[in-house]
């Protein structure tokens, strides 16, 4: 009888399935133009290889065995992680503390806060680095004057070591009230009973927020280490807006692997190579995510088991 | 909303009575996010020579905004304007655009049973991995090799597909549009196409609202992608301009008179998004939920 009605609904499904093509069919004819075909085409080119003499020639695996010793690719690939490192644990702590302090009822005026931190993420990534470029800047240098007004040493945001946390900071200013929007919403849709009965057992708001609130963030954790893996690996508008303000020695045309493959297509005019990086950088920031939602599948089996 | 705050102990003042310690804490952070903006409010007042000589975080004398933005508008025969206007049709256009392609396709994929839905929910899911800048150079690539770049469809065109929309607007659909709805409207006698033009395209209008905004913010503030493919100034939105404008500056070394030209630019670049996003937050945070959900 169940076995029945089943087959009826199938029925019903799939006599109208041919309609399902046709409404996904604009969406899927421009993502098949705009996505598949340029990879398929970037990884058509990146198989050949410019010569002086000769043109161009087929080298298979060639480019891709040059990337991967290439020191210029590796240290921007290397250059990228360690920004991950540093720069995403920070702002994801941030936007978790953030969120729990909106969650828990203890602000003043948590509307406010809540938009007020959302709103760089309204501001493009360009402004955000002319803001904080013009910040930095020893030509203009508002912080330099605030530091060194109060008697401290004003840290050397432009020079070859210091630029790297100089734009770590750019992007959690960016990026922090993005990802505590998606707690916060996370929070939001937990039942309410959860932590009420145990607020009647007498657990604090501090007991509540890491025991009960904390551990069920733990999507909302994976979705934003996702973007986050996504957004660090290909790290370009900053770098390459600051590059004019701290020049060539603290930012060079191969300082992120996006930079250096906008350089080698656009400057340096090897197409194939450049390919090839993008194509090898898309391959990275792939493992990235899988890796992240590997790590976060085995965490959730043995918080099962 | 439960609020704990309330029973925390005490009387005296809200601030108290609430925890003084998270609402420092918190304020505190409040004038890091703010400080930047700030900074380019009062900077957006004064004249190129009180920019370098006044303090930094306060207004200075003579109070020169009106005078910037003239400035703006009137650098370069008004290179601006058309910088301001080229941002507004492409994030308007790729927005639109990108909204209908998922609403159908969103509606398509929670609603009908066809044999390759999978593989194709599957591979365009698949897709919010690849980065948009790793997939610009190769679609640069490929436009220059049939003649497509340097106008303003190689801006629109990409951004017309937004994997991420497809996937909000297919959670959004399974909820919104019953299959019982849809079901009675065939009884009736309609067709699909009519169910989903009368129907389907009312209820999921407040996710088409959110797409349209997410879609609005990424073009708007997009640079890769028209840095790559546009050459001519005249197509270039307001990030490219702007980066553009930024780095003389900077290699003129303040000789250029530049900065307050770049300043007063990037405030204006900024109000309306910032306006969109204050007038339309039921919207994005809807949006956001959905996201977080579902993971």
């Amino acid at each position: 009888m169940t076995g029945q009605v089943a087959g009826k609904q199938a029925r019903r499904l799939t006599r109208h399935g041919k309609w399902g093509y046709v409404f996904v069919a604009p969406f899927m004819i421009m993502f098949a133009a705009m996505v598949l075909g340029p990879l398929g085409y970037a990884f058509y080119l990146s198989l050949f290889s410019q010569h002086l003499i000769g043109g161009t020639v087929f080298v298979g695996m060639g480019n891709y065995v040059d990337a991967v010793t290439d020191p210029a690719f590796l240290s921007g690939v290397a250059r990228v992680a360690s920004f991950f490192l540093i720069q995403v644990p920070v702002m994801l702590a941030l936007a978790v503390v953030f969120a729990l302090l909106l969650d828990s009822g203890r602000l003043l005026a948590p509307k406010f806060l809540r938009l007020a931190l959302f709103v760089p993420y309204a501001v493009p990534s360009v402004v955000a680095a002319i803001m904080w470029g013009s910040l930095y800047s020893p030509r203009i240098g508002a912080l330099g004057q605030v530091l060194h007004g109060i008697g401290l040493p004003v840290p050397g945001f432009f020079t070859p070591s210091g630029i790297l946390p100089s734009i770590a900071n750019i992007v959690t200013w960016e990026f922090t009230g993005y990802n505590m929007i998606i707690f916060y919403a996370a929070l939001r849709a937990l039942p309410p009973e959860l932590y009420e009965a145990a607020a009647i057992d007498g657990a604090g708001p501090l007991v509540i927020a890491l025991r009960i609130k904390l551990p069920r963030l733990r999507p909302a954790l994976v979705l934003t280490l996702i973007f986050s893996v996504i957004g660090s690996f290909q790290l370009f508008n900053e770098p390459n807006v600051l590059a004019s303000a701290a020049g060539p020695a603290a930012i060079s045309s191969s300082w992120t692997p996006n930079l250096y493959a906008y350089t080698l297509a656009f400057s340096d005019n090897q197409v194939n190579y450049a390919a090839a990086i993008s194509f090898l950088l898309g391959f990275v920031i792939f493992m990235g995510t899988l890796i992240v939602m590997l790590v976060a599948s085995s965490v959730r089996r043995r918080a099962a088991a | 909303m439960t609020d704990y705050g309330a029973d925390v102990g005490g009387s005296g003042s809200p601030f108290v009575r609430k925890g003084i310690v998270p609402n420092l804490f918190m304020w505190a952070f409040l004038i890091y996010f703010a400080l930047p903006l700030f900074w380019l409010i009062v900077a957006s007042t004064k004249t190129n020579s009180s920019l370098f000589s006044s303090a930094g975080f306060w207004f200075a004398h003579p109070f020169n905004l009106a005078e910037n933005i003239r400035g703006v508008f009137s650098y370069d025969n008004g290179v601006f304007t058309h910088w301001l206007i080229n941002s507004a049709i492409y994030a308007v256009v790729s927005a639109g655009g990108a909204a209908v392609l998922a609403t159908l396709a969103g509606y398509g994929f929670a609603r009908y049973e066809f044999s390759a839905k999978r593989m194709l929910f599957g591979t365009v899911l698949c897709s919010i991995m690849v980065p948009a800048t790793a997939l610009a150079v190769p679609t640069y690539l490929l436009f220059s090799k049939i003649g497509f770049v340097d106008n303003p469809l190689s801006v629109i065109v990409p951004s017309l597909v937004s994997p991420f929309g497809i996937y909000l607007m297919r959670i959004y659909a399974e909820q919104a549009v019953p299959q019982s709805l849809i079901d009675s409207a065939r009884i009736d006698g309609a067709g699909e196409l009519v169910i989903f033009a009368r129907i389907a395209s009312r209820l999921l209008a407040p996710a088409f609202v959110t797409v349209v905004l997410f879609t609005l913010v990424a073009t708007w503030n997009n640079y890769f992608l028209p840095l790559v493919m546009l050459s001519n100034p005249k197509y270039y939105p307001l990030t490219v301009g702007l980066a553009q404008e930024y780095s003389l500056a900077n290699a003129g070394g303040g000789v250029t008179l530049l900065d307050t030209v770049v300043i007063a630019g990037s405030l204006i670049s900024i109000i309306p998004l910032v306006a969109a996003f204050l007038l339309l937050q039921r919207f994005w945070q809807s949006g956001l939920t959905a996201g977080a959900e579902r993971y």
